[in-house]
């Protein structure tokens, strides 16, 4: 009797744990990069996608890990193996834009969904966007278009501006300008990998600038704000999150205080997500998160929430079901545009010192409710 | 453009040209005097720049970080020589850049797995930070002067040991026979050491003194190998007056075509279209400096070998 009992309490207690969404789980492909130069990034991401699997509890998600090694090409064979011999439904992980304009188009074409904890081109937004293709991200244009927002806002009259001369850095300048509409001081392309920035602190010096944007992800950033502090030019720099994350800031170090930038996540925005995703983060990996592992868990969740409303055999149920973005996102509300790509709130922070560590606090709020200049060009 | 500007870039060119040396001329001796292609030479850069930057932050003395820089980079040279080079002397270069690029992925990831996969810090020191006013008026950073002075130094040094001393006897000797100086009882094995030892050295030095100004990050030395390799070609490999000469060549043309290229064609195009062309052929300047070069002289300007 008590052993019927016991069992009956734990079919029970099987059955609640069990989706509500019945199926054998779901099967999710994650390639990212993993070594090399640009490893952070993606061990970010996973982190955070996998410390959302974890607190979440579900053992019906299974996350297959593969590095890209930031290669296109291998990046294309990882999701040729995940979709046919691993069978995977969902595949996410990608950081960078040119391995997702090679992995995306033909992954949602043979009826899988891919979710992006970061690269969101805006060939990708706009004619190319595809009912299967969520960015749980940003659109690539939005942080750009927001430091220009806040330059206008903040009044600033002559702001000079430079990004690495390849597609990013194009776009990252044109969403820049289509919120700053005013004078420039000048406007530089540096060559992409470039170390020594030198020469553009000249130009920047000689063109009477009274401010200065720039885009530079990765070292390239690291090593224009060490040389900028050094240099003796003193004017204010405002630019997207990327050269100003937590990952970065230790090798920036005191030369980042005080640089504006503009994110859509920040550590402290005050919302019950964040707060768990935080101390989460710290208690499971013993160092602070960063934007893309905010992005890595809000998609593991966008993933959960989906999970918990339809089979994902069930496409049409599935992807409306992702659409509806019912979770509890870090970043407090958040929604989709009609082209997949969120709505939401873009923050200035200020790089600043806590104790003995260089990190980021919000100081303003440079748009409310943005989403992307590519809504209207993207037809399904 | 002022003449100021126009000053200041120059010495911006210079200072990239004297760093470029110091990778280059590594490459050039192991090169000219052992017939071997080092593709993981920039690894050892990159050696030099993670020793510095982890000695800086158990210490806090740039100097100290400095030596730990130039010793780590020769302990790792050495190491690599008598394990994996030495075996590929008698290789053709296929097989060479084949060891050696393999070696680019153990260390890289070697680096990674001690270091961890974030970028780390290396400032420079407070006693070489801020910028000075040169005669003039020109505000300079003076670090980038004390690069300068410290890449002009190295190569006076290098010319002198070279031209002046037994162990650069030896490593003229190699570069011209190398059965004959094995035959007169030179220790050609220890020779090669030293030389592969002393290159590796030199790139960990550059390492360590750019990794103040820049990212200290795994992958950091590829893109300077490439520019190293240009440099050897245009001064003609095996060369070290070749590599001073191409080094400050590829440094000047690469910054001042970085800055005026975009201002030529703003006179006759519209300013964001002018960046964009400018930019990009700027990016080209340095190998088509490099093509021109060879066309005039095929082994380079102080090429020995036909």
């Amino acid at each position: 009797m008590k052993m019927t009992k016991l069992a009956a309490l734990a079919a029970a207690t099987m059955l609640a744990g069990m989706p509500a969404a019945w199926a054998e789980g779901v099967k999710v492909g994650m390639i990212t990069t993993l070594s090399g130069g640009g490893a952070g990034l993606g061990i970010d991401a996973r982190d955070g996608f996998m410390l959302a699997v974890k607190l979440a509890g579900r053992d019906d998600l299974d996350v297959v890990i593969e590095d890209d090694q930031r290669k296109p090409e291998i990046a294309v064979q990882l999701a040729d193996k995940m979709i046919q011999s691993e069978k995977v439904d969902v595949l996410t992980g990608i950081i960078w834009s040119n391995l997702a304009m090679a992995v995306v188009p033909a992954a949602v074409a043979q009826g899988k969904f891919y979710l992006s904890v970061n690269a969101a081109p805006s060939a990708l937004a706009g004619k190319g966007c595809n009912p299967n293709y969520f960015s749980v991200s940003y659109q690539n244009d939005n942080l750009h278009e927001a430091a220009g927002a806040y330059l206008a806002k903040a009044g600033f009259k002559k702001p000079f501006i430079l990004a690495p001369n390849y597609p990013a850095g194009k776009d990252s300048l044109t969403g820049m300008k289509r919120f700053y509409t005013g004078e420039l001081a000048g406007e530089v392309y540096t060559k992409l990998g470039q170390t020594d920035y030198a020469a553009e602190i000249a130009q920047i010096r000689a063109s009477g600038a009274d401010s200065v944007f720039f885009f530079l992800p990765g070292g390239m950033g690291i090593s224009f704000m060490k040389q900028y502090a050094d240099s003796g030019v003193n004017l204010p720099v405002v630019g997207p999150a990327f050269s100003f994350d937590q990952g970065i800031l230790g090798a920036v170090g005191q030369a980042a205080l005080g640089v504006k930038n503009t994110s859509q996540w920040s550590k402290d925005i005050d919302n019950a997500a964040n707060k768990a995703f935080v101390d989460g983060f710290q208690a499971e990996y013993g160092r602070l998160p960063s934007l893309y592992a905010a992005q890595g868990f809000d998609t593991a969740n966008l993933l959960i929430s989906a999970m918990n409303k339809a089979d994902v055999k069930d496409a049409d149920a599935f992807r409306a079901a992702l659409k509806e973005a019912d979770f509890p996102s870090v970043r407090g509300k958040f929604s989709f545009a009609s082209n997949n790509h969120p709505i939401q709130d873009i923050y200035v922070r200020e790089v600043v010192m806590e104790g003995d560590v260089i990190t980021n606090k919000i100081v303003d709020t440079a748009m409310t409710d943005h989403a992307n200049a590519y809504v209207d060009a993207c037809k399904m | 453009m002022s003449a100021l500007l126009l000053i200041e870039q120059i010495l911006n060119g210079l200072q990239s040209g004297v760093m470029l040396f110091l990778m280059a001329a590594g490459l050039t001796l192991v090169f000219g005097v052992m017939g071997l292609i080092n593709l993981a030479h920039g690894s050892l850069y990159m050696v030099g720049a993670f020793a510095a930057a982890g000695a800086a932050a158990a210490t806090g003395s740039f100097v100290v970080a400095l030596v730990a820089a130039l010793a780590a980079a020769a302990a790792a040279g050495a190491l690599i020589e008598m394990l994996v080079i030495r075996r590929l002397y008698e290789r053709d270069h296929l097989d060479q850049v084949l060891a050696t690029f393999a070696l680019i992925l153990i260390l890289s990831e070697g680096t990674r797995w001690l270091f961890g996969s974030f970028p780390l810090y290396l400032d420079v020191p407070d006693w070489l930070s801020g910028s000075v006013t040169l005669p003039g008026g020109i505000q300079y950073p003076l670090y980038r002067l004390a690069i300068i002075v410290v890449g002009l130094a190295v190569a006076a040094g290098l010319f002198g040991l070279i031209s002046r001393t037994r162990l650069g006897i030896r490593i003229r000797a190699g570069e011209a026979d190398r059965e004959m100086i094995a035959a007169l009882g030179v220790d050609i094995s220890k020779l090669y050491t030293m030389v592969f030892a002393l290159g590796a050295a030199l790139a960990g030095l550059a390492g360590a003194l750019v990794g103040a100004i820049q990212s200290v990050q795994v992958g950091m030395g590829e893109p300077v190998l490439i520019l190293a390799f240009v440099v050897i070609v245009i001064g003609g490999i095996g060369s070290i007056k070749g590599a001073f000469i191409g080094a400050l060549l590829v440094g000047l043309t690469e910054t001042l075509g970085g800055v005026l290229l975009p201002q030529l064609f703003g006179l006759f195009m519209d300013p964001s279209a002018a960046t964009t062309v400018g930019a990009s052929l700027a990016s080209m300047a340095i190998y088509i400096l490099m093509a021109v070069v060879l066309i005039w002289r095929p082994s380079g300007l102080f090429g020995v070998r036909a």
